[in-house]
C-alpha cells in the first residue's frame, strides 16, 4: 500500500467522555452510487453485534445522481425512531457537503472522503470533531478495478468506522461473506477496500471522538427487515393468489416481494403450473378491476399502491363497497400528489382510504404499528375481506414499508384460512331442504352478513347478477326506495358488526398520567422515547395505539373520558385521523380534548418532535 | 321438481329456459336485443353449462344485456369502460369459467380504451362483444368514437372526427380473433358466437348494432336502413359443432377448414374474392378498402392458427382453481418459512 498523506486539521477537541452504543450515522450520498450495498452491510453488522438499530434511507426521486441520506441509529434502549440530532456524518456527496458540515451540532463526529471533498466547510467549524480520509486515493492504491471503483470507496468508510467504533471485523466480514454468497471475487474485492478503511483509520486518524459499540444480547431471533417484505409473507401465508398492480413507490417493493416468494414456494414440481397469478397491469384502475373480478370469483386477490394509485381506483372500491365482493389494497402511503414527494413518506390516505369512492361508504382499513404487523395483518386481511366480504385497506407508509426495521420474526401460522360465508351446492341444497331462500344480499343471520355463492356453483339457485347498490335482497335490480335504504342499512350493519372483529388498540398507562396521546402506524416507533422524554419534563402519558378503522369506539371513548387532554400524533397536516376520530366520538365534551401534534416534513417522524409537540401545547393548555 | 317435456333441451340436457334471461328493458327494436338473441343461440347450441358461465359487463346500454341472457351464469356488471379487468380477475381466479363480456362502442373505444387493448395483448381466453352502434344511448345521443366522419346525430349535427375501426385496431395489438357482425343478421352472427366460444384466447366481435332511438335516421351511418344497404360480407361461415359430420373435402381457395381447439371447425367461404383469414395484412388490407369504399365490411377477418392465452402464458392452469386452494397448496412447510426469515438476521 502506497503511504497517504495525513491532513492535519485545528481541531484540537477530544472528547473525554464514553459513549456507547447509542449514535446516529448519516451517509450523505448520491443515489445509483452503489452506496447501499456498503451502508447495508454497516447496519447489519451492527445489528449482528446485538444491538438495537434501524436503518432508514432518504432518497430522492431518482435514479442516478441526486442526494440521498442513508441513516444509521443505534440505541441501547431500543429507541430506534429516527433521531432528530445527527452523531456522525460521512460526507460523500459535493453538492451537499457544505450543508451538510452547517448542519451539524457542535460536538458532532464529521468523516469524509477528503479526495473529493474541500475541507472548508470543517475547518470553519472548530467545534466539529474532524476525520478526513482520502478515500478514493485509498481505493486507487487497492488496485480495484477502475470500473468498480466508484461504488467500492464505499466500502473504505464501513473499515475506517468499524475500526473507530470498535464494530466487531469478523461479523463485518461474514456480513460481506452473506452478501455476495458465492460470488468470491465480489467478496475478496470488498474485503480488500474494506481492510484499506481499517488500516487508514489505525495508523492515520487519532480516536477524538466519545462513540463505541459493545457486544449486546438485545436482538434475540430478531430479523432486521423492510415492512413491504413483511406484509408480502404475510400475504402469502394468507393465501394470496392473484395479484393485480402497477408499479409505484414506495409499494413496488411488496409486490415484488410475494412475486419472488410465489416464484419459489408455489410452483407444483410435477406440472410447472403455479398456484399464483400476477399480473402487472396498465394501469392502478385495472388491478383494482382484476382484484374485484377474482374475489368475485372466490379467490384471494390483493393489489399493492400508493395514494395515487387509491385516488384512481375509488370509483371501482365503492362499487366492491356496494357488490360486497373481498379485496385487499395495501397502500404504502407516500408524500402526495403524483409529483409531490414520492420518495418521502406521509400518513396522508387516512381519510382517502376511510371513505375511498363517491356516495356512503365506510372501509375496513389496518394499521400495522410495525414490521410484525405488517406481516399479521398482511395475512388476516384476506380474512376479514372474506368475512365481510369488502375490500380491506393495509395502511403502511414509505418508511414502514421501505426502510429496514428490527422484528421479531412471525411463528408459523396455525390457523386455517376464514373463508367467511361460502355457500356450497351442498350447503345451499340443505337450505332448500330447510324451505328457506337464499339471497345474495339477505341478511339471514342478524349480523348483516349475507351469504354468497361462487361462479361454477351448479345448484340450479345458485346464479346471482352482480350490481353496485341498486338490488334488493335477492340482487334482483331495483330502484325502489325502500329496497335502497334496506340495503344501505343492512351494508352498516354488516360494518358494525366488522368493527368489533378488528384487531383492537393497544392501550399503555402508567399510575397518574393526566394526558392520553393517540398514535397509529409508523410513528409507534417513536412513541416509548417520546413518552420517556415526555416523563422526564413532568409530564406523564397514556398511549393508545389504534390499529384499526371503524375506530374501535368503547375503547376510544373510555381512553378520552379518562384524560384532560388527549393529543392525537400524525404525519400529516390535516390531522387526518383527528377527523375520524372526531366524527366517531358520541361522549359530551370529548372532541373538546383533542390536540393536534403533526409531523409532516416528509421525513420519518422523531420522537423529539412529539415530545416537543406535546409540551409546547401542555404550557398554553 | 316437475319436469317439461315439451321445452327444448340441446344434447348436453340443457333447457332453453336455462340460456334465457330477464325480461329486456331496451327500447323496442334496439340492436342489442338480436345479439342476445344470437348469444343466446349460440351457447345453447355448442351446450355450454350455463352455471360456468360468466357474464361480464361495463356501463351503457349493451352493458346491460348481460341480465338478459343465461340466468343460470353469473353476471357482474361493473365500472364504465373497466370490464376487461374484472373479467381477467374472475378467469385467473377460476380458468374453468366460460367468460364473455358485452360492451359498446363508449364503452370500449373511449372511457375502455386502455382496458380493452391489453385485453387484446394479453390474449385472455373470453368472449368480448362490442355492441356498437356510434352513439351513446344511455345519456341521450352524444357521438361515439365510432361514428364516422360526417355522420349526422339526431340533432342534425355533423361528427367533425373520423371513426376508430375497433377490429382494424384489434388486428394491430395482436389480436387473435377478430370479426365483425351485424344484429341483424342472424345466420352470420350465431356462427360468429360459437367460433367465438370455441376459439381459445379473446375473441374481439364487433357487432353492428343500431340504436333505433338516437342513431337510426337519415344521415346516420349505423341506422338500420344504412347498415343493410352497407353490409358487405367478406366470407360466408359455417361453423360444425365437434359432434357433428366431420367437413367434407374442401376445395382449395374455395374454402378453408378453421380446426378450434374443441374439436370443431369452421369452415371459411371468402365472397367474391380469395381471403385467408390467417393472414393478418391482408386483412387489414380488406378493412381498409372497405372503409374508402363506404362499406362495412362483415364476417371472420383474422384467427391466429396458434397463441396460447392468458391464463396459459402465466401457467396458472393448475388442476384446481386459484380460488379453490387451500392451506397447504398456499403456505411453504414450516422449514422454508423459517429458512426464508433466517436469512433476514
Amino acid at each position: 500500500m502506497n503511504p497517504v498523506e495525513t491532513l492535519t486539521f485545528p481541531q484540537a477537541r477530544r472528547e473525554t467522555k464514553v459513549v456507547v452504543n447509542d449514535l446516529s450515522i448519516e451517509v450523505a450520498t448520491v443515489n445509483g452510487t452503489g452506496s447501499q450495498t456498503a451502508n447495508n452491510t454497516l447496519a447489519k453488522s451492527l445489528f449482528r453485534m446485538g444491538l438495537p438499530i434501524s436503518a432508514k434511507n432518504l432518497f430522492p426521486s431518482n435514479i442516478q445522481g441526486l442526494p440521498t441520506w442513508f441513516t444509521i441509529r443505534v440505541n441501547k434502549h431500543g429507541y430506534t425512531a429516527r433521531k432528530k440530532e445527527l452523531d456522525w456524518l460521512i460526507g460523500m456527496n459535493p453538492a451537499t457537503w457544505e450543508k451538510d458540515v452547517q448542519a451539524l451540532r457542535p460536538g458532532a463526529v464529521c468523516m469524509w472522503n477528503s479526495s473529493e471533498l474541500s475541507d472548508a466547510p470543517v475547518k470553519a467549524r472548530p467545534d466539529l470533531i474532524a476525520y478526513p480520509i482520502p478515500m478514493t486515493e485509498l481505493i486507487k492504491s487497492t488496485g480495484a478495478d477502475a470500473k468498480l471503483r466508484k461504488m467500492l470507496v464505499n466500502m473504505v468508510y464501513v473499515g475506517a468506522i468499524t475500526h473507530l467504533l470498535g464494530i466487531e471485523e469478523p461479523v463485518v466480514l461474514q456480513v460481506i461473506k452473506d452478501t455476495f454468497k458465492s460470488k468470491q471475487k465480489a467478496i475478496d474485492v470488498n474485503v480488500q477496500c474494506l481492510q484499506a478503511g481499517i488500516d487508514h483509520a489505525r495508523q492515520h486518524l487519532v480516536k477524538a471522538d466519545p462513540y463505541r459499540v459493545e457486544r449486546m444480547n438485545a436482538n434475540g431471533k430478531k430479523v432486521l427487515i423492510e415492512g413491504n417484505t413483511m406484509s408480502a409473507l404475510g400475504a402469502l401465508m394468507g393465501g394470496c393468489t392473484v395479484l393485480g398492480w402497477y408499479p409505484i413507490t414506495p409499494s413496488s417493493s411488496l409486490a415484488e416481494a410475494l412475486i419472488a416468494l410465489a416464484k419459489k414456494h408455489r410452483v407444483d414440481a410435477a406440472t410447472g403450473a403455479i398456484r399464483f397469478a400476477d399480473v402487472q397491469c396498465e394501469d392502478e384502475l385495472a388491478s383494482i378491476g382484476m382484484v374485484l373480478g377474482a374475489g368475485w370469483a372466490g379467490a384471494r386477490a390483493m393489489t399493492t399502491t400508493a395514494g395515487p394509485g387509491i385516488s384512481l381506483m375509488s370509483e371501482f372500491l365503492g362499487f366492491g363497497y356496494y357488490a360486497e365482493i373481498p379485496a385487499v389494497v395495501f397502500d404504502v402511503q407516500r408524500v402526495g400528489p403524483s409529483t409531490g414527494l414520492p420518495t418521502r413518506t406521509s400518513q396522508g390516505d387516512i381519510v382517502s382510504a376511510a371513505w375511498c369512492s363517491h356516495g356512503d361508504t365506510e372501509h375496513l382499513v389496518l394499521y400495522p404499528g410495525g414490521p410484525e404487523e405488517c406481516y399479521e395483518f398482511g395475512r388476516i386481511a384476506f380474512d376479514l375481506a372474506d368475512r365481510y366480504q369488502t375490500p380491506v385497506f393495509v395502511l403502511l407508509d414509505l418508511d414502514l414499508g421501505m426502510n429496514f426495521w428490527m422484528a421479531e420474526p412471525p411463528s408459523y401460522p396455525t390457523e386455517g384460512f376464514q373463508r367467511g360465508k361460502v355457500l356450497t351446492a351442498e350447503k345451499l341444497d340443505e337450505l332448500t331442504k330447510q324451505s328457506k331462500r337464499w339471497g345474495r344480499y339477505l341478511d339471514a343471520d342478524g349480523d348483516g352478513v349475507p351469504w354468497r355463492t361462487l361462479p361454477g356453483n351448479a345448484h340450479p339457485d345458485a346464479a346471482y347478477f352482480t350490481r353496485g347498490s341498486g338490488h334488493d335482497e335477492y340482487a334482483r335490480y331495483t330502484e325502489d326506495p325502500e329496497a335502497y335504504r334496506r340495503n344501505l342499512d343492512r351494508v352498516r350493519k354488516k360494518t358494525e358488526t366488522a368493527r368489533l372483529a378488528l384487531p383492537r388498540p393497544v392501550v399503555e398507562t402508567v399510575p397518574g398520567a393526566r394526558i392520553g396521546i393517540v398514535a397509529y402506524g409508523s410513528t409507534h416507533t417513536a412513541m416509548r422515547e417520546a413518552r420517556d422524554q415526555l416523563a422526564e419534563a413532568g409530564a406523564k402519558s397514556d398511549y393508545l395505539r389504534l390499529r384499526a378503522s371503524p375506530l374501535p369506539l368503547a375503547e376510544l371513548e373510555e381512553f378520552v373520558k379518562k384524560h384532560d387532554r388527549v393529543y392525537v400524533v400524525e404525519q400529516n397536516r390535516d390531522g387526518q385521523m383527528e377527523i375520524l376520530m372526531r366524527a366517531a366520538l358520541r361522549t359530551p365534551g370529548a372532541v373538546d380534548k383533542l390536540r393536534p401534534v403533526r409531523h409532516y416534513t416528509g421525513y420519518p417522524i422523531d420522537a423529539r418532535s412529539i415530545s416537543d409537540g406535546v409540551l409546547a401545547l401542555e404550557k398554553t393548555k | 321438481m316437475t319436469t317439461s317435456t315439451t321445452e327444448k333441451l340441446n344434447r348436453q340436457g340443457y333447457k332453453w329456459s336455462d340460456y334465457q334471461g330477464l325480461p329486456t328493458t331496451l327500447c323496442k327494436g334496439c340492436g342489442h336485443d338480436n345479439v342476445t338473441r344470437h348469444i343466446i343461440q349460440g351457447y345453447f347450441d355448442l351446450g355450454i353449462a350455463p352455471h360456468n358461465v360468466v357474464k361480464t359487463s361495463g356501463i351503457g346500454c349493451s352493458s346491460k344485456t348481460p341480465a338478459y341472457f343465461i340466468h343460470k351464469g353469473y353476471g357482474i356488471n361493473a365500472v364504465h369502460g373497466r370490464m376487461p379487468s374484472v373479467a381477467l380477475g374472475a378467469k385467473l381466479a377460476n380458468h374453468e369459467l366460460e367468460i364473455i363480456g358485452v360492451s359498446g362502442d363508449g364503452d370500449t373505444a373511449s372511457i375502455g380504451m386502455g382496458q380493452f387493448c391489453h385485453l387484446i395483448r394479453r390474449n385472455l381466453d373470453m368472449v368480448y362483444v362490442v355492441e356498437n352502434n356510434g352513439v351513446y344511448g344511455l345519456t341521450k345521443g352524444q357521438f361515439s368514437a365510432t361514428s364516422e366522419r360526417g355522420a349526422k346525430s339526431k340533432g342534425g349535427e355533423e361528427n367533425a372526427l373520423p371513426d376508430i375501426d375497433l377490429c382494424a385496431l384489434a388486428i394491430t395489438l395482436g389480436g387473435t380473433f377478430v370479426a365483425r357482425g351485424f344484429s341483424n343478421d342472424p345466420q352470420q352472427m350465431v356462427n360468429l358466437v360459437k367460433a367465438a366460444v370455441a376459439h381459445k384466447g379473446t375473441s374481439m366481435l364487433d357487432v353492428i348494432s343500431p340504436c333505433v332511438t338516437f342513431n337510426n335516421h337519415e344521415g346516420s351511418t349505423k341506422s338500420i336502413h344504412y347498415v343493410v344497404e352497407h353490409d358487405i360480407h367478406l366470407n360466408e361461415l359455417g361453423f360444425v359443432a365437434a359432434w357433428e359430420q366431420p367437413v367434407a373435402d374442401l376445395v382449395p381457395g374455395e374454402a378453408i377448414d378453421v380446426p378450434m381447439p374443441d374439436g370443431s371447425h369452421l369452415v371459411v367461404r371468402a365472397v367474391g374474392r380469395s381471403f385467408d383469414p390467417h393472414d393478418k395484412i391482408a386483412a387489414l388490407q380488406v378493412l381498409e378498402e372497405a372503409h374508402r369504399k363506404g362499406e362495412i365490411l362483415t364476417g371472420l377477418f383474422y384467427v391466429a392458427e396458434k397463441a396460447p392465452d392468458f391464463s396459459a402464458a402465466l401457467k396458472v392452469v393448475n388442476e384446481k382453481p386459484l380460488a379453490a386452494m387451500n392451506e397447504a397448496e398456499c403456505r411453504p412447510p414450516r422449514e422454508a418459512f423459517e429458512k426464508y426469515l433466517a436469512s433476514y438476521r
